[in-house]
């Protein structure tokens, strides 16, 4: 089936677009909090401020388009969110004129900011007083690139959606809070004042995004009377007549459910900046009975079903990420805002959740083809190999999605949590790869942890080799060591010593959040913020779990493997010698580098001595994260995903004892060393099943094929049957990149022609030349497995 | 058990092999092979013995192999080392103190234990694809106790077995390594005599009652037929080969395996004669139809 014409253009305008900073928001929030600071409760104050937004900020609907809204006043114009984090008039100007990623700014803007946003702001944001508050030993660490911090510029966010709210409109929602209220027990509960307030606060954001809905139902009607062409005429009546209906009540059919999601989407978005924007969740499950509806009423059409989804998944591209600076811009340096669609899994129930829509919406994404959404498969053994061979078609087109992900695995890892099953099927996954219970559930990444470099400070008795400086404990100089034992012993005492550092920082940011920044309008949308009368930010939520995603295991466990092999086993290099000539970045040295890299056992090619330290490595982390106390009553748990993190960490590091020369990019996800692996697909799976994904809450495993693998039919089998068995060896995930090393280095050097080159970076794709070219060297990099 | 007969000498070990028969395999590829074909792909595989191979462009001239080599067989040049062969044992000391790779085993003694072993490994890849263990070469049938001994073990531990073969081999030796065989994967090349002599060095009668034996066995055989553009493929040969299946009981079906153009420098590598015109190409998709439905007139299933 073809894309419409309809689609074509405003595929084309989104694609086209180019992405601007505006200063709107950032102008009406801070006249709103200039008349409005002291005179309400903060969650009052919060929603009231979404009010303030949803009721004056420009509202727009474009040409041709079926689902209407945007998060700022035209498409690809991004707020910023000066509460969190105000720009300095330098990052402005940065943003502006940086290589990649770039914000274009006005000069008005910047001179907004200066005028009014920046003397408003400056000292009492989230971003200056979370850093004003941390302790030192905190910041050294955080520096050094020990770790990284998601919440200093934008608000937890990580969650997806379910769906309640195809069955129940807003005004359903506000009569659940007014009941919550009635039952609210003032002179027996110390905290019902509180509850209150909150419960207040969540009742304005409702009204606060239904009338943002209605000025789009005005706007339309507006537009309509103006209409010449009658077919448009009638579809701006109608757009209108959806945002009557939608989100004050539920919606009745496939359009007005669409149209519905998409005003929850930007209620939460323009409330706050939350990571990973938001998620629709099992998409294909909630909108299977409307469409199937549709379908027998005649109200709708295969066609027209699929230009409605078409229209909607264009929607997301809008919305790139807010400009992030500093440490974070590196961490996670892309537009992408990482929605992440669901499609299959299990249904609550237990029943195969594939549906005649999860067919539909793979081709959809083949189709549009974007930056954003990405989609993914969740998949069980209950599903069909047709569903996961659908999937592995969509994959052959080398846009890096859909994802896939085993759904039975990820289950298990949420019942282990304690969750519901039924909450789990459920759940599923978002981001990169984070598993969450949908709708239950705030599932927030805290940081990523620099695992080698914590070894580096291990070798160094405590001391950061760049700086100088000391900011690890002391362990002991390793020339000492007598066996390897202790080697490690040192590097889980120096991983015990940040990890507190980094939950401490992060328990004093989350109660920061909880008590200044409550995220009104998604409480009401995440099970059981209403009952609980308290606010997603503060463990309203059912569930509330804290991630820490540890970065580099392809790269500490070669480490540790090659100082094993060579210094402990052999006993052919000197452990001095060695940290001498990793000092001097193996400087007149370069046979001991060819040595440590070609001569030791490796991560990535199911070799048992490689892979034990790997095994002993991720126990080591799940030992002192796992478990561990947040405090909205839930746990810490652990990640193994870096986004783009690993370029940014391999950057503070000098050279380590795999061979790696200083400043080159650490091991991405809980994929081998670039390079490393030479036994060819199934060894890495094997080797990477040898973590237990389900002590975790979600792991990235990324694979470059050459396109003849998947040219065949025989070929997408084969494949299929490779991703069945990592997934039986409860594999977390596992995507591709289907493209060779010859188009990725043309496309380096003529990045005009290749614009449109999507690539998979770690739990996300990205436009190729718009990634650094550090990230493009690493990716090229990356072993090729082709078919033998 | 007898040392000699439970080693043998592989030069390759490739995981996830997908074109050697069903499912996701594992090929193991032993050393040595009676024929030389002037398309051989893996020339060094001809010869029965190891050896040790040589990457200039990864050398990078520290001299731990001259260092190390106990028969003094190495020495440094300016552009790399290079090896007094009369002086070699193949002793592999030069490769294990190479830092870079440079230096490599070509063909090692393995024991039966430890193939097993690696075979193993990918045991849960064969039980999701229905996929196994494919004995390539050289030519596997040249080292026919072990690899009767591989086979046996390989049905003891449930995985499915295929043998990629030229079919030269006694009778005898094929028909004690078929009794344990799951599948045949049989190389057909050229039926005129004289010309199978000429382009692979070895009369192809053996062959042919091989092949016969096989399907009388009630073995289940693939035919596998090289395509070498103006050498196997000529419309002669393609009906006699048709001719001949078509007359072998249970009509085994065909793949048509496309030439692709070996390596230059594997043979210059290893001082071996290129008798194949140096022009001679990849057939095309078309060209690959073409003769599959010249077979499949035959009453033949033929892929490619």
């Amino acid at each position: 089936m073809a894309m419409t014409e309809r689609v074509r253009q405003l595929r084309k305008e989104s694609y086209d677009a180019p992405v601007t900073l505006s200063a709107e928001r950032a102008l009406l929030l801070t006249g709103f909090y200039r008349d409005s600071m002291g005179k309400y409760s903060t969650p009052v104050m919060r929603a009231k401020a979404l009010e303030h937004l949803c009721e004056n900020q420009a509202v727009y609907i474009g040409d041709r388009e079926l689902v209407v809204g945007e998060r700022g006043p035209r498409p690809k114009a991004v707020p910023t969110y000066p509460e969190l984090t105000c720009h300095s008039e330098e990052d402005l100007r940065i943003l502006n004129s940086r290589p990649k990623t770039r914000y274009a700014v006005s000069d008005d803007d910047i001179a907004h900011y200066r005028r009014e946003v920046i003397p408003f702001w400056r000292g009492r944001t989230m971003r200056d007083r979370i850093f004003e508050g941390l302790p030192d030993e905190w910041k050294s660490a955080y520096e050094a690139g020990i770790f990284t911090e998601f919440m200093e510029q934008r608000a937890p966010g990580h969650t997806t959606l379910d769906g309640k709210f195809y069955t129940r409109g807003l005004d359903d929602f506000k009569a659940q809070i007014d009941e919550r209220i009635t039952r609210l027990d003032f002179a027996g509960d110390p905290d019902a004042t509180g509850k209150s307030e909150q419960l207040r606060g969540m009742r304005i954001a409702c009204d606060a995004v239904i009338r943002f809905a209605e000025r789009h139902a005005d706007l339309a009607d507006r537009m309509a009377a103006k209409e010449l062409d009658a077919t448009r005429k009638a579809e701006l009546e109608r757009i209108a007549s959806n945002c009557r209906r939608v989100p004050r009540h539920a919606p009745r059919d496939f359009w007005e459910a669409l149209q519905m999601y998409w005003f929850m989407h930007l209620g939460t978005i323009i409330e706050l900046n939350g990571w990973d924007a938001m998620n629709p969740g099992h998409l294909d499950r909630y909108l299977h009975p409307f469409y199937r509806k549709g379908l027998e009423s005649g109200a709708l059409t295969q066609e027209s079903a699929r230009e409605l989804l078409e229209c909607f998944w264009i929607k997301f591209n809008n919305h790139p990420a807010p400009p992030k600076v500093g440490v974070t811009a590196e961490e996670s340096g892309t537009y992408n805002d990482f929605t992440n669609i669901n499609l299959g899994g299990v249904m609550a129930d237990g029943s195969d959740g594939v549906n005649e829509l999860s067919y539909v919406m793979l081709d959809v994404m083949e189709e549009i083809h974007l930056l954003q959404p990405q989609g993914n498969i969740q998949l069980s053994r209950k599903n069909e190999d047709r569903f996961l061979k659908a999937a592995l078609r969509v994959v052959r087109k080398g846009y890096g999605y859909p994802s896939l992900f085993n759904a039975d695995g990820v289950i298990e890892q949420m019942v282990r949590c304690g969750k519901r099953i039924e909450d789990a099927r459920e759940g599923g996954t978002s981001g990169c790869v984070e598993t969450g219970a949908f709708g239950k559930e705030a599932y927030i990444l805290t940081g990523y942890l620099n695992t080698p470099k914590i070894l580096e400070i291990a070798l160094n008795n405590g001391m950061d080799p760049r700086t100088r400086r000391r900011i690890g404990v002391e362990t002991g100089d390793p020339r000492s060591f007598p066996s390897f034992d202790r080697l490690f012993d040192a590097f889980r005492r120096q991983l015990q010593h940040f990890v507190d550092i980094k939950i401490r920082g992060n328990q004093f940011i989350e109660r920061m959040y909880a008590t200044h920044q409550p995220a009104v309008f998604l409480s009401v949308l995440i099970d059981d913020c209403i009952e609980n009368g308290r606010d997603y930010n503060d463990g309203g939520a059912r569930y509330n779990t804290n991630y820490i995603q540890c970065v580099g295991i392809g790269t500490i466990t070669d480490s540790l493997s090659a100082i094993r092999t060579h210094v402990f086993d052999d006993r052919a290099v000197a452990m001095g010698g060695l940290l001498d000539a990793m000092a001097a970045d193996f400087d007149g040295a370069e046979a001991l580098r060819l040595r440590l890299a070609n001569r030791t056992p490796r991560y990535g090619n199911d070799d048992n001595y490689a892979d034990a330290i790997m095994m002993r490595v991720f126990d080591t982390l799940h030992e002192t994260i796992d478990g561990r106390p947040n405090t909205k009553g839930g746990r810490y748990h652990v990640d193994m995903l870096p986004t783009t993190s690993h370029i940014y960490f391999g950057s503070v590091m000098g050279a380590s004892a795999d061979g790696r020369k200083a400043g080159a990019p650490l091991s991405e996800g809980i994929s081998p060393v670039q390079g490393a692996d030479r036994n060819g697909p199934s060894a890495v799976i094997k080797s990477a099943a040898k973590m237990d994904h389900l002590r975790t809450g979600g792991t990235l495993l990324n694979m470059k094929l050459l396109p003849s693998l998947l040219e065949s039919h025989d070929g997408i089998d084969k494949l299929a049957q490779l991703v069945r068995t990592y997934f039986r060896l409860d594999g977390h995930h596992v995507q591709f990149n289907v493209v060779d090393g010859a188009t990725l280095r043309r496309a380096q050097e003529h990045p005009d022609e290749h614009r449109d080159l999507i690539v998979r970076v770690a739990g996300y794709s990205d436009y190729f030349c718009d990634v650094g070219k550090e990230l493009q060297d690493e990716i090229i990099l990356r072993t090729e497995h082709g078919s033998y | 058990m007898d040392h000699a007969v439970s080693t043998g000498i592989i030069f390759d070990i490739k995981r996830f092999a997908i074109h050697d028969g069903p499912g996701i395999r594992t090929t193991v590829f032993l050393k040595g092979c009676p024929l030389s074909c002037w398309w051989c792909h893996n020339p060094e595989s001809q010869s029965a013995k190891p050896d040790v191979l040589y990457r200039r462009a990864l050398c990078v001239r520290c001299g731990a192999c001259v260092e190390t080599c106990p028969e003094a067989a190495r020495s440094l040049l300016p552009d790399g080392v290079e090896r007094d062969v009369s002086r070699c044992i193949v002793c592999g000391t030069c490769v294990e103190a190479c830092p870079s790779g440079a230096l490599d085993r070509l063909g090692r003694e393995v024991t039966v234990d430890e193939l097993i072993e690696e075979i193993g490994r990918d045991t849960s890849f064969y039980d999701q694809s229905g996929g196994g263990v494919t004995f390539s070469g050289g030519e596997p049938l040249a080292q026919p106790v072990f690899l009767r001994l591989l086979l046996e073990r390989c049905a003891e531990h449930d995985i499915h077995t295929a043998v990629d073969t030229c079919g030269f081999a006694r009778p005898d030796v094929l028909r004690s390594v078929a009794e344990v065989t799951g599948l045949f994967l049989f190389d057909l090349k050229y039926m005129d005599p004289r010309r199978h002599l000429e382009f692979t060095g070895v009369h192809n009668d053996v062959i042919l009652r091989n092949l016969v034996l096989l399907t009388e066995m009630g073995k289940d055989v693939l035919i596998r037929v090289p395509v070498i553009p103006s050498i196997t493929d000529t419309v002669d040969n393609m009906d006699a080969i048709g001719k001949f299946v078509s007359s072998l009981s249970r009509r085994p079906r065909i793949t048509l395996l496309p030439h692709h153009k070996p390596s230059e420098e594997k043979y210059s590598r290893f001082h071996l004669e290129r008798r194949l015109p140096p022009d001679t190409g990849t057939p095309s998709r078309e060209e690959l139809q073409a003769l599959a439905s010249r077979l499949s007139g035959y009453g033949l299933e033929v892929a490619y």
